[in-house]
């Protein structure tokens, strides 16, 4: 089957997790070998996806994890102490 | 069963057993998932970090009724999840945070922005500090329903099956909100990057 562009852009999400059955795949990679508009979304979504995995986008705050850890012996301390009363 | 889902579980018996300094150990791992988890909800970084402290010290007191029949990540999602709208609730003192897909929500256009001249960008240009704060300011602009499922799924890579299962939501409902949020990024980042990418004519971009 031919698909056309808004078809490909459907299935564009479900195509870059590789959830998409043989067929529907093979139908997607020859549209895109022909197709640039369709290849550039593609493309763009990937980098998009990329740049969203990468741990300087989003980052966490200063000391967050230090003060986590922090908060949690706390917490065990106390914990400890309650079941030594046990 | 892995090896880090083995070593996760006789980490998390001997903390019942007793030895609970090893905590810290079994959280390390997902002190990031916590952190965007509760981020993706409260939208607000200090709120988000206490919401992750409260998170992690309810599952290390509750850590015996985790049966080991989920992923010790998913069960620690949901406390997140849970903890985040609880806080969410709170903030807005009103009723439950409505978790349904808005009215008309299949009706939204969530076709993708056209463009040619991406792969003209070199891979250097994703390295500019720029394009992240835009992908910062865009997620953290997506509706709900599609921000916290973009964040499970892509930012802290959790599958299908498991965002489906701490938003309470099915399978196909996260696969539908991911497109769409991926979809919408996409559209909102194009217009960004064109104007930084060197302008070319013609019909789509393409050289006449």
């Amino acid at each position: 089957m031919k698909l056309d562009c808004k078809h490909v852009w459907e299935h564009i999400s479900e195509y870059i997790d590789g959830s998409v059955d043989a067929k529907l795949r093979e139908d997607i990679e020859r549209h895109l070998e022909h197709c640039e508009i369709c290849s550039a979304i593609l493309d763009s979504t990937r980098n998009i996806l990329i740049l969203t995995a990468d741990e300087r986008t989003f980052e966490l705050p200063v000391g967050y994890s230090e003060r986590l850890h922090e908060r949690l012996a706390k917490e065990l301390e106390s914990s400890k102490k309650d079941s030594e009363k046990e | 069963m892995g090896t880090m889902e083995t070593n996760e579980a006789a980490l998390i018996a001997r903390i019942l057993a007793g030895d609970k300094e090893l905590f810290h150990e079994l959280i390390r791992p997902y002190e990031r998932m916590v952190y965007l988890t509760l981020f993706a909800i409260v939208k607000n970084e200090t709120e988000a970090e206490d919401g992750a402290q409260e998170a992690v010290i309810s599952a290390y007191r509750h850590l015996a009724s985790f049966r080991g029949d989920a992923k010790f990540s998913t069960w620690l999602t949901t406390i997140a999840i849970n903890q985040g709208r609880r806080r969410l609730r709170k903030a807005k003192g009103a009723a439950e945070e409505s978790i349904e897909e808005p009215a008309g929500g299949h009706e939204g256009d969530f076709t993708p922005a056209p463009l040619t001249d991406w792969r003209e960008i070199p891979l250097e240009a994703l390295e500019r500090k720029e394009l992240r704060e835009a992908l910062r300011v865009a997620v953290a602009e997506l509706p709900d329903i599609y921000r916290q499922v973009f964040v499970l799924r892509d930012l802290e890579e959790q599958n299908i099956e498991e965002t489906a299962e701490v938003l309470g939501i099915n399978p196909g409902a996260v696969k539908v909100r991911l497109h769409r949020a991926r979809m919408m990024l996409q559209k909102r980042l194009v217009p960004f990057l064109k104007t930084t990418a060197p302008a070319r004519r013609g019909f789509f971009g393409r050289a006449l």
